[in-house]
């Protein structure tokens, strides 16, 4: 009978190994046709991008910045966490992979073992007659304790990571109000004259032409500056919705009628994509997150550039980007809402 | 365990005692607890087809980036041509249906309605349960339960046809979220399931407590009716938190209260605490169950009592205790003060240890024996490693630091279906196997039971455990659709449904051989291993039985 069983296990690997070759060579070419992206291209006022990346805003000042490839995104076959960038970030990825994949993979290795062990030893071809042990108050006291202590040697550093997570920001750190919304996010500098950024999903075309990843790109990035901690206030205006960077492990809830506040540090450079990550309704798949991390500097210049305001900044020379860019963003929010409306 | 030795059968021959009603009466008006747990288990195969049909077409949608299928089945439902955004409406549903079909209308029926209803009163050595008609009650609030369910799909439900909220049902996506009658077809569907589940918890707490056979102490009591006696408490503290708050959703979303919307003073939070409060026991009420067949199979292959009898029973009632003061876990990321999520995050860590007190228990049990592999033991083999899998993945989303990454992702769906779709699922399927010949009186062919088991096996870890990786990468659950950065174990994962799909069609062959050529069986067809008292009875057993109630010595 174990011959039957063997023949049958092959012959399905055997079976299933040509479907999972060709289905993967046919990955890549697969078209991925997203109509969702359709209104999406028309409520961005994203211009047919030609050669340069285009935001809308004076060049002068801010042109998105291109993601490396691999960092701050998923990695297709990866198995591991996304590389972290956050100080926090760092500090869990460590706990996971030094203490508790090692706890994960010890216990159930010793589990299989043990299960081996049992079923080669105490078969009935090798032990025809069976024990009647039925207690022994010693290995029951050892099965008790050693998982107590496991359970401590992970709780220290996991509650002392709890505790760290909640350091609130520094008296002057900036502000950024996250605001969910069925199905884009806004986000608001109230250290910067108030301005609010719209942030749509990018169709697939226009996600190519900038060079960033279809559904995780967004058209209007939030963006924060470099090894700073930033207080991140978020709310909802709608539903439940959760905004998520995998790559600075931040995640914290959107709900509406709450302000949810925690501390975002990211200390390198570069685009950091996230997802919505609460069921939010038809489009939950579609309201990616994408945070463009910069030096203050730019950081300051990207802030001019949506007719914010800078401290420190005189108040004439940024008047006149002010107003025209203030309409913008106005538009901006009213084609959102239309397309919300529409919906 | 204690040896029991019972002579209950000697005197079970009552002149009447196998006069079964005719067909409609037995089968609509039923009071007996065999005939309706038969009804639990139909109705819970019914439901697992429509649930793991449901998962295929899901499994379909995802095995490549892109919308490739949801649009024509949204126009299917709707009967004429479904916008896309309709398409990702038919997917919440989808998401919805599984979760809830899956939950309250296959494990629950099977484990609790099904394996409870027969296997109970047998081995405490009574005649019936104690309040027949209430069970009959219990299980026909569940048919018009599912059927509430399944006809929300065709109503409007905000987007589209259909509830699309998920499982959880979290407000205010379900009430201003959510326009139409979908979303309120599905609360009563729930409020039925959830009358259903009490009523037989009551009649279980009942029967156990007062009809056990002369003798028979709580002490002695066989380790299965003692999951069922820990599910009931569950199942009694637990619903009515349910049912009160998806009343107050129903209330807000036809009535004009704001128990859940922060504009009218209430918090969307508040629905989440109340439901995860019923949330968090009822993945234990799923479980549990379980735990108690797998003992009795365990100890019956190995021809060993279980090890350590008492830890094992009270290792359930500490399980059942702190299952109730850990439910924050699940809203780790919903804003809580730092000492509230230092709380949940230990005392979820907590659990580890009476669940680690049963595995090692069931492993001490074989420890010794004289093991044989029948199908219904690799299926509690399989349990077991399966199930430990599941709790060392739950030990790091205990962690409310590291659950800030991991929540709301796959890691989370490949963690509670390594503990329900390959732990329920697994010791359903060895109580089935164990217990099949003893309900129907044949015997399946070994051959595809072993078959089954291998095949399920093998496709359910190529499904699942690739989603560990994909939620450690961060993809999100919930998602019709995702980016090409997860398309590879995403595929992966579509391939092990078909492999497991294939076991299953197993399983129904296997059920068809028994009734058309299984061999009649003997009263006790396991051997000397099998020591209970459903094993003094013929299979199947009398339709009345213990007419003269058995001694426990």
């Amino acid at each position: 009978m174990t011959h039957f069983l063997k023949a049958w296990i092959l012959a399905i690997g055997l079976i299933l190994t040509p479907t999972a070759l060709s289905a993967q060579e046919a990955l890549p070419a697969a078209p991925v046709v997203d109509p969702a992206a359709a209104s999406d291209a028309e409520s961005a006022d994203v211009p047919a991008a030609t050669e340069a990346p285009a935001s809308g805003l004076d060049p002068a000042l801010y042109t998105p910045m291109k993601p490396t490839p691999g960092i701050g995104m998923p990695v297709d076959g990866n198995i591991d966490f996304q590389e972290q960038f956050s100080p926090t970030g760092e500090t869990a990825h460590w706990i996971n992979n030094a203490i508790l994949a090692p706890m994960m993979i010890g216990v159930s290795m010793l589990v299989l073992f043990l299960l081996f062990w049992v079923v080669i030893r105490f078969r009935r071809g090798a032990n025809p007659e069976p024990s009647k042990t039925t207690h022994n108050t010693f290995i029951e006291i050892i099965w008790t304790v050693i998982p107590v202590l496991i359970l401590v040697v992970i709780a220290v550093p996991s509650i002392s990571l709890l505790a760290r997570q909640f350091e609130p920001a520094p008296e002057d750190a900036l502000t950024v109000k996250v605001t969910g919304y069925q199905w884009y996010w806004g986000y608001s500098y109230p250290d910067n004259g108030d301005f609010e950024i719209i942030s749509n999903m990018m169709s697939e075309e226009d996600a190519a032409a900038r060079g960033e990843p279809h559904q995780l790109a967004a058209d209007n990035r939030m963006v924060i500056p470099v090894g700073k901690p930033v207080k991140l206030l978020i709310t909802a205006a709608d539903v439940i919705h959760s905004f998520a960077i995998p790559s600075a492990w931040f995640k914290l809830d959107a709900v509406p009628g709450r302000i949810n506040e925690k501390v975002l540090q990211i200390d390198r450079e570069g685009v950091y994509y996230g997802q919505c990550s609460e069921l939010c309704g038809a489009r939950h798949s579609f309201m990616p997150i994408t945070v463009e991390v910069l030096s203050e500097e730019k950081f300051n210049n990207w802030v001019r550039a949506n007719g914010g305001t800078v401290k420190g900044d005189a108040e004439e020379p940024a008047a006149e980007v002010t107003e025209t860019a203030a309409t913008e963003t106005t538009t901006e929010i009213a084609a959102a809402d239309a397309v919300a409306a529409t919906n | 365990m204690t040896t029991i030795t019972a002579d209950g059968h000697i005197d079970d021959h009552a002149h009447d005692a196998d006069h079964k009603p005719a067909f409609f009466q037995r089968w609509f008006m039923s009071t007996n607890h065999k005939d309706i747990g038969t009804l639990y288990l139909i109705f819970a195969i019914v439901a697992g087809i429509i649930g793991g049909a449901i998962s295929g077409l899901m499994r379909l949608e995802l095995a490549e980036p892109g919308i490739q299928y949801l649009q024509a089945w949204a126009s299917i439902s709707n009967g004429s041509e479904a916008s896309l955004d309709q398409a990702y409406h038919l997917w919440n549903v989808l998401i919805t249906a599984h979760g809830l079909i899956m939950v309250f209308f296959m494990v629950m029926p099977a484990m609790i309605g099904g394996f409870g209803n027969w296997f109970v009163p047998l081995m405490i050595g009574a005649p019936d349960m104690a309040f027949p008609r209430m069970n009959n009650v219990s299980f026909w609030l569940l048919v018009p339960a599912l059927l509430l369910l399944l006809g929300s799909s065709f109503v409007p439900g905000g987007t589209g046809n259909g509830a699309g909220t998920g499982w959880t049902v979290y407000a205010p996506l379900s009430t201003s979220g959510s326009i139409g009658p979908a979303v309120d077809m599905a609360i009563l569907s729930l409020h039925l399931a959830g009358a259903s589940s009490i009523l037989g918890a009551i009649n279980f707490i009942t029967t156990i407590f007062n009809m056990r056979a002369p003798g028979m102490t709580l002490h002695k009591m066989p380790l299965f009716v003692w999951s069922v006696l820990v599910t009931a408490f569950l199942l009694l503290l637990s619903l009515p938190v349910l049912a009160a708050a998806i009343t107050m959703l129903l209330t807000d979303r036809n009535f004009g209260t704001t128990f859940y919307d922060a504009a009218g003073g209430g918090d969307p939070v508040l629905y989440q605490h109340l439901f995860w409060f019923f949330g968090h026991p009822e993945v234990y009420i799923m479980i549990l169950p379980g735990f108690g067949m797998i003992s009795h199979i365990i100890s019956t292959f190995s021809r060993k009592p279980i090890f350590g009898y008492l830890g094992m029973a009270y290792a359930m009632v500490a399980i059942g205790v702190v299952g109730f003061v850990v439910w924050a876990h699940h809203m780790f990321t919903t804003s809580m003060s730092v000492n509230v999520k230092m709380y949940f995050t230990a005392a979820t860590m907590v659990i580890a240890v009476p669940t680690g007190i049963k595995i090692f228990s069931w492993i001490a049990t074989m420890w010794g024996g004289s093991m044989t592999f029948k199908t219904p033991m690799i299926w509690a083999l399989g349990f077991i490693f399966m199930f430990t899998i599941g709790g060392v993945t739950g030990v790091v989303l205990a962690n409310g630091g590291i659950d800030d990454n991991l929540h709301d992702t796959y890691y989370v769906v490949a963690h509670f279906h390594y503990v329900l779709s390959l732990g329920a699922v697994f010791s359903i399927f060895a109580g089935f196997y164990y217990w099949f010949p003893k309900m129907s009186g044949r015997m399946y062919s070994e051959l595809l039971g072993q078959l089954h088991f291998w095949i399920f096996f093998i496709g359910v870890n190529i499904l699942f455990f690739p989603q560990h990786f994909l939620g450690q990468q961060g993809m999100p659950r919930r998602y019709a659709d995702y980016p090409e950065q997860f398309a590879y174990w995403n595929q992966i994962s579509s391939i092990g449904y078909a492999v497991m799909l294939v076991g299953v069609l197993i399983f129904f062959v296997n059920i068809a051989y028994a009734f058309v050529a299984g061999r009649r069986v003997e009263g006790n067809y396991w051997g000397e291993g099998a020591t209970t008292l459903e094993w003094t009875l013929s299979s199947p057993p009398p339709f009345h039985q213990f007419e003269t109630l058995p001694q426990i010595k």
